[in-house]
């Protein structure tokens, strides 16, 4: 089994490009942030390590999107939510941490609390000042959540646009139910002014890198893990499913099943990526829950290219970093050069990004068509 | 007069010539005043109000009503309307034609004749506040009692309701035989009876109980409802037990009334909102559903739409009533070949790509909500209600309808029925249905596919276009119009049934009017988020929408 | 071959990563940051504030520059993105190492970036009205804290106007729910009973206001005279004050005080039907000074169109640029920590002929104009506050808050409690 598994890797040449990426990735960011000095040209600024904090939680997101959707064909135009879940309990447990160090010096109540004439802390934040407690509820949220709708959805067969735009709706409703200020979610100004995680400082450089390294280290894994599945039988089920959902369930297999367990592991694998955003980002807020989010996430990936997982990583990285770079060369136009990026990404580039590069070409399960023709008979199923 | 003066001469030619001086002088001079001395009085107390504080003004205009002077109403007028000035040089009050003319045109306020010009850097305004323009108000209306027109009456009455006085209410006493008119008649009778309410005799009370009683308007309801009122010591404010009953009984009676009429008043608000969702949502229900394609710069061809108003009352500013109505083709023509254009250049690449269709249209509304950012700068525009389509339709006292929301209902219907009529009955709608159908048969059939298509998504982006002149009557004209729609829009063509027009309009509206039954009870947010979760459930048991395309697709492979 | 084109990908990726790092050496040239939504839902009214900056930039490199260098601007677009806020916010400080920011509109945006620049030692100017509760050694607040707006307000309407009914209405999120906390305990100590006030939140971009604006004509038909003061957010006005304008609830019924609606607002909106309406600022571009006459010529001539209207914010940017020139030029120096330190206690003149001085708590001192909307976009002064009022950061009106006070010459706190004598929240160094 063990050749088996490194046969795997060892054929998935993108794959084992982008773990040596990342790993260097995780050594260069220490040693230039920490041991260059800042003087240096060559001295990675805190900006810097956020930034690549950041897109590293990023492509973990268009990892979990690509699953789903390059892999079974479920698109979700909600897969935010999810990360923003993850987002919010990591959020609850740094808020708890501030304790008496709040501007209204209310060791148990967050300031908002204090603010808004809390009497008490509300039942669905105990515990969360525990770090173990609030890890297990970056997972099991956004699960429970995936768990529910996914049942209900699957079950009665909810495919295509239809799914595609109730994962819009519920996107929209948290992030309008999280805007309101009687939630006890901190409202419009959300969860911000933290302090530290299990006791270190968020504004020392050290635990940015730290976080950096523990974001690398939980896209390697989950990446891992993705591809584990991908190529295992059960991978195979899911990729017939993709291209010929209602013969495969004539041929037997639980299609259901499938199609909701792969949706719970994708929002988990969201959640995490939120939870590890939160503290590099310092702020977490309702507009993360905002349905453009969610269909930016999906640009990313079909930017970067689906159906490979390292294409999707590749896409976050790449329109984020140009997003960041755009906003800051061409402050006055920089969505021209964004909306001209996608369109022409779109035309010329219909396998996305890595189908530039040919030699991963080879990892991609053949037939651009099976592909389009699944998604057209997703978007004709509602028709 | 040559007469006279040589009879003069000869009778005073013992007089002197100082006696003839004095009389010549007097023919000079009396002539020259002709003013009165209540014009001099009025110009006066016109001229003190130049550098009165607001509180003195107040008093001021008190003092020109009582003068009885005929230049009151015009006067009155222009300062409500901030048309009175003065001149720097000399001081002297003058009405202007039109604040934001230049040089302004100015009108002597003793003759109401013209008095030349005058450049505004030469002039000052007198300026007014909120209290001042409500004297004003009812100043006006009490001359607006004896106006010919009998909505002007109406509205002069109505305006007196507002706050009764000893001399409203002795106008409107002197009014009532006169008056010939049935509903300012009635209204007449309601302010009389409001004052008939303090009168000493209880019968005379209530008779005006039961006059008042099938009134609508808030106003009596406030003044019964004090009479039912319990003082702090026990006793009622009005004294007699049968006037009190009489009066809860009114109270009652009109609270069953309003209620009703509240009721419906919700449901034309829902009616109103779902009517703007259909609107947005049936130019959608065309590309998407019959074209199967992902549209997300939908929103942005609304707002080319909106802005396509905004530049047709650029062009045409003295034309605002009629703006709307040339906004609405031009508009449709703009989004629409915006629309052809996306197909041929784009989207004509990515058919059987749907899911691409929705990166690259993306891609589109990033960079014409930049165009529209660049060309007309980041700020809202300000696109102007045509006065036929300002204020509302008063049916009775308790339920007004506003115009803009009427007219947005009815335009959604004449717009649901054209297009319905289009795809239905002429060819370029045969030809729709027939290439969505079946693309190769059509194409077999000698049907130019290509250049359908091309129409297709030009009819949709048309009427979003269209939707988008709806929508800048409502909302804020500015690059973002497109983001705050996308969502919605998508929402109402899914819950309708993907490609089902019939759908749309059903779920729009349906949407609209739960929404707006459940807002008063549970708040605009938490009333949407119901509505979302509504709609997830009703997918889940209705995967297909509202009306589902009958027979199998082909999903079936 | 093969090998090549594999890392060609990453490598990329990889070198432009770092690129985005490496920071431009200038060393004759002080760097302005200028930190405004130039896209999304914020930009239609932060564009205008960059503009003004860049003007205030030009203006300063005509008289000689500033210490003898020229200034140069950097500008971003954090996209009405809060999180794009901080990263960009990161950028300024770190990569292009500016001297000072001008920025941020929204609360949040401001929360968003509050602890970069306290890591970093950064110095913000942020230029717009807000609800207090804070004061950062590094933020210089020269927009109004509520004292400074809403209770003037609302005193002009119970005194002037006999308001006995308050509507409070505002978009949810933390500027109105501050205000109108602040707003009832006022009106409770001024005795005004419970139901004499009805307090109401809508979402952002909130545009079907029928059944609300319905709402408040039937609460201000109750027989006393009613007023709204409106917490509304930027976009969804315009809806509001159109609904309002068909339903005919005209300013002399049911007046309507603003505090977010200026003269940019109302030229997005067709202002017939608003007019006697209310807005609360300490500017106004109608007000007749000349140091007003001569910003609006100068504005004029900037951005070459003599339709475009000055607003509030757009002072307090005016005011913050001369403030920190002064400051600069008092230090010696542009570095913050230097002319954080040399800020409190100048001073410099205002556009309506008073003038603006740095309190210990980083707010300034503005005199309170109250405005009524005149049928031209314009306002009509009809109320002005004897003289300049000082920002409170801390309003007295809320029991959590006011046993707290901010100090940053004194007692190096910002969050100082007087009762417990504990320095909590933000202090840093």
């Amino acid at each position: 089994m063990l050749r088996h598994w490194s046969g795997v890797i060892g054929r998935d040449r993108g794959g084992a490009s982008f773990l040596a990426v990342l790993a260097l990735v995780a050594i260069v960011v220490p040693v230039l942030n920490l041991a260059v000095p800042s003087s240096s040209a060559l001295h990675l600024t805190s900006y810097g390590t956020v930034l690549i904090g950041k897109y590293l939680c990023y492509a973990m997101l268009a990892l979990a999107v690509d699953l789903i959707w390059g892999y079974c064909g479920i698109l979700s135009l909600g897969h935010a939510a999810f990360f923003a879940l993850g987002g919010y309990a990591m959020g609850m447990y740094l808020m708890r941490e501030i304790g008496p160090r709040g501007v209204y010096g209310n060791p148990i109540l967050p300031d908002f609390m204090v603010f808004l004439n809390y009497k008490s802390l509300p039942w669905f934040w105990y515990g969360f000042n525990h770090f173990g407690f609030a890890l297990l509820m970056v997972v099991l949220v956004p699960a429970a959540l995936g768990l529910v709708f996914g049942w209900f959805a699957f079950r009665s067969r909810v495919t295509g646009v239809y799914f595609s735009i109730i994962t819009q709706a519920l996107t929209y409703a948290l992030m309008l139910a999280f805007f309101r200020n009687n939630m006890g979610f901190g409202g419009n100004n959300g969860f911000t002014d933290f302090k530290d995680i299990v006791g270190f400082n968020l504004d020392s450089n050290r635990t940015h890198v730290a976080l950096v390294l523990i974001s690398a280290a939980a896209l390697a894994v989950s990446y891992l893990v993705c591809r584990m599945i991908v190529e295992s039988r059960a991978g195979r089920v899911i990729r017939a499913i993709r291209d010929a959902e209602s013969r495969t369930r004539f041929l037997g297999y639980p299609v259901e099943s499938f199609k909701l367990w792969l949706f719970v592991l994708s929002a988990i694998i969201a959640g995490i990526a939120g939870s590890l955003y939160v503290p590099q980002i310092g702020i977490i807020n309702p507009s993360e829950f905002s349905p453009i989010n969610s269909i930016e996430v999906v640009i990313w990936v079909a930017v970067g290219g689906r159906g490979t997982l390292y294409g999707a990583i590749a896409g976050a990285v790449l329109v984020n970093y140009a997003k960041t770079y755009f906003t800051g060369a061409l402050p006055e136009v920089w969505l021209y050069a964004l909306g001209a990026l996608f369109v022409l990404v779109t035309l010329f580039l219909p396998r996305g990004i890595i189908g530039l590069v040919p030699a991963w070409s080879k990892d991609k399960p053949p037939g651009r068509n099976v592909e389009s023709k699944a998604d057209t008979a997703a978007v004709n199923a509602g028709r | 007069m040559l007469g006279t003066k040589l009879q003069v001469r000869k009778r005073l030619s013992s007089g002197g010539p100082w006696r003839l001086a004095l009389l010549l002088a007097l023919c000079v001079v009396i002539p020259l005043r002709s003013q009165s001395p209540k014009d001099a009085a009025f110009l006066v107390t016109l001229g003190q109000l130049r550098e009165a504080s607001y509180a003195d003004k107040a008093g001021i205009l008190e003092k020109l009503g009582q003068t009885g002077h005929p230049s009151i109403r015009p006067v009155f007028q222009a300062l409500l309307e901030d048309r009175l000035f003065y001149r720097n040089s000399d001081q002297k009050v003058f009405i202007v034609k039109a604040a934001d003319a230049v040089p302004l045109s100015l009108i002597d306020p003793i003759t109401l004749k013209n008095a030349g010009t005058a450049s505004p850097d030469g002039m000052t305004e007198i300026g007014v506040n909120n209290a001042l323009r409500r004297v004003l108000q009812i100043g006006i209306a009490r001359f607006g009692l004896s106006s010919p027109d009998a909505s002007v009456r109406l509205d002069a009455v109505r305006q007196m309701l507002h706050s009764l006085d000893d001399s409203s209410i002795a106008l409107l006493r002197e009014r009532l035989p006169l008056e010939k008119n049935s509903a300012v008649k009635k209204e007449i009778a309601t302010g009389l009876a409001l004052a008939a309410l303090d009168n000493s005799d209880p019968k005379a009370r209530l008779e005006a109980v039961a006059t008042l009683r099938d009134s609508l308007s808030q106003d009596v309801r406030n003044r019964l409802a004090a009479l039912v009122v319990k003082n702090p010591d026990g006793t009622f404010a009005e004294s007699d037990p049968k006037v009190r009953q009489a009066a809860a009984d009114a109270i009652a009676h009109m609270d069953r009334w309003r209620s009703f009429y509240s009721g419906i008043e919700t449901l034309f608000f829902g009616l109103s909102v779902g009517s703007v969702l259909v609107l947005i949502a049936i130019g959608l229900a065309i590309t998407f559903g019959v074209m199967g394609v992902i549209n997300m710069a939908h929103g942005e061809l609304m707002m080319l739409g909106a802005y396509t108003t905004y530049v047709v009352q650029l062009i045409m500013p003295g034309h605002i009533g009629i703006s709307i109505l040339v906004a609405i083709p031009a508009a449709f023509v703009v989004a629409g070949l915006a629309g052809v254009l996306m197909e041929r250049t784009i989207i004509r690449y990515l058919y059987g790509r749907p899911l691409e269709t929705l990166l690259a249209t993306f891609g589109v509304s990033l960079i014409l909500q930049q165009g529209v950012r660049s060309i007309f700068s980041a700020l809202n525009r300000a696109v102007i209600t045509p006065d036929w389509m300002s204020g509302s339709l008063r049916l009775n006292d308790a339920l007004e309808i506003t115009y803009n929301r009427l007219y947005t209902v009815v335009f959604t219907l004449i717009i649901f029925f054209l297009l319905l009529l289009v795809l239905k009955r002429t060819r370029i709608g045969l030809d729709i249905r027939a290439v969505s159908q079946n693309r190769a048969m059509a194409k077999a059939m000698g049907i130019r596919t290509e250049w359908v298509d091309a129409m297709t998504f030009g009819l949709g982006s048309g009427i979003a276009g269209v939707a988008g002149v709806a929508l800048s009557q409502l909302t804020n004209v500015g690059p973002n119009l497109g983001q705050d729609y996308i969502v919605d829009s998508f929402l109402v063509v899914v819950f309708g049934g993907v490609g089902n027009l019939w759908g749309s309009l059903i779920g729009g509206t349906s949407l609209g009017i739960v929404n707006q039954l459940l807002e008063p009870y549970a708040g605009a947010v938490l009333a949407k988020i119901f509505v979302l979760v509504a709609l997830i459930l009703f997918i889940q048991a209705r995967p297909r929408g509202l009306f589902p395309q009958a027979g199998r697709a082909s999903e079936d492979k | 071959m093969k090998c090549k084109s594999w890392l060609a990908v990453p490598g990329l990726l990889l070198t432009g990563m770092l690129f985005a790092n490496v920071a431009a050496a200038q060393d004759n040239v002080i760097k302005v940051g200028i930190l405004h939504s130039l896209s999304g839902t914020m930009a239609i009214s932060e564009t205008t504030l960059k503009d003004t900056i860049l003007m205030m930039i030009a203006e300063q490199n005509k008289k000689g520059g500033l210490l003898g260098k020229k200034l140069v601007p950097v500008v971003v677009d954090p996209a009405s993105n809060w999180p794009l806020f901080a990263e960009k916010a990161a950028e300024l400080l770190e990569k292009d190492k500016v001297a000072v920011v001008f920025g941020c509109w929204t609360s949040v945006s401001r929360k968003s970036v509050l602890p970069v620049f306290e890591k970093d030692d950064g110095l913000l100017f942020y230029p717009v009205q807000y609800e207090g509760e804070e004061s950062s050694r590094n933020v210089i607040y020269t927009g109004a804290a509520p004292n400074q707006q809403a209770i003037p307000a609302v005193d002009y309407l119970m005194k002037e106007v006999g308001v006995k009914r308050w509507v409070l209405e505002g978009t949810d999120y933390v500027y109105p729910r501050t205000t109108n906390k602040i707003l009832e305990a006022y009106l409770h100590l001024k005795g005004v009973k419970p139901e004499d006030i009805s307090i109401n939140y809508t979402p952002f971009g909130y545009s079907d206001w029928q059944a609300r604006v319905a709402a408040i004509k039937r609460f201000g038909s109750a027989g006393k005279k009613t007023a709204v003061v409106s917490t509304i957010n930027g976009d969804a006005n315009v809806p509001f004050y159109k609904e309002l304008a068909n339903q005919k609830i005209s300013a002399e019924d049911i007046p309507v005080v603003a505090f977010s609606v200026g003269e940019e607002e109302l030229s997005g909106l067709d202002t017939k039907p608003l007019v006697g309406h209310l807005a609360a600022w300490n500017y106004f571009e109608s007000i007749n000074t000349p140091a007003n006459k001569a910003f609006i010529t100068q504005w004029h001539a900037f951005i070459k169109n003599n339709k475009r209207t000055t607003n509030d914010p757009m002072e307090a940017h005016y005011i913050g640029f001369n403030l920190w020139v002064k400051a600069v030029q008092k230090a010696g120096t542009t570095s913050p920590d230097k002319v954080i330190d040399a800020l409190p206690g100048l001073e410099t003149p205002n556009l309506t002929g008073g003038m603006a001085k740095v309190l210990p708590n980083h707010h300034i001192t503005k005199p309170v104009y109250i405005g009524e909307v005149r049928a031209d976009g314009q306002f009509n002064v009809v109320w002005k506050s004897p003289g300049e009022v000082p920002g409170d950061a801390w309003s007295d009106y809320l029991p959590g808050s006011k046993d707290i006070e901010a100090d940053w010459v004194h007692l190096k706190c910002g969050n100082y409690n007087k009762i417990t004598k504990k320095c909590s929240g933000q202090n840093y160094k």
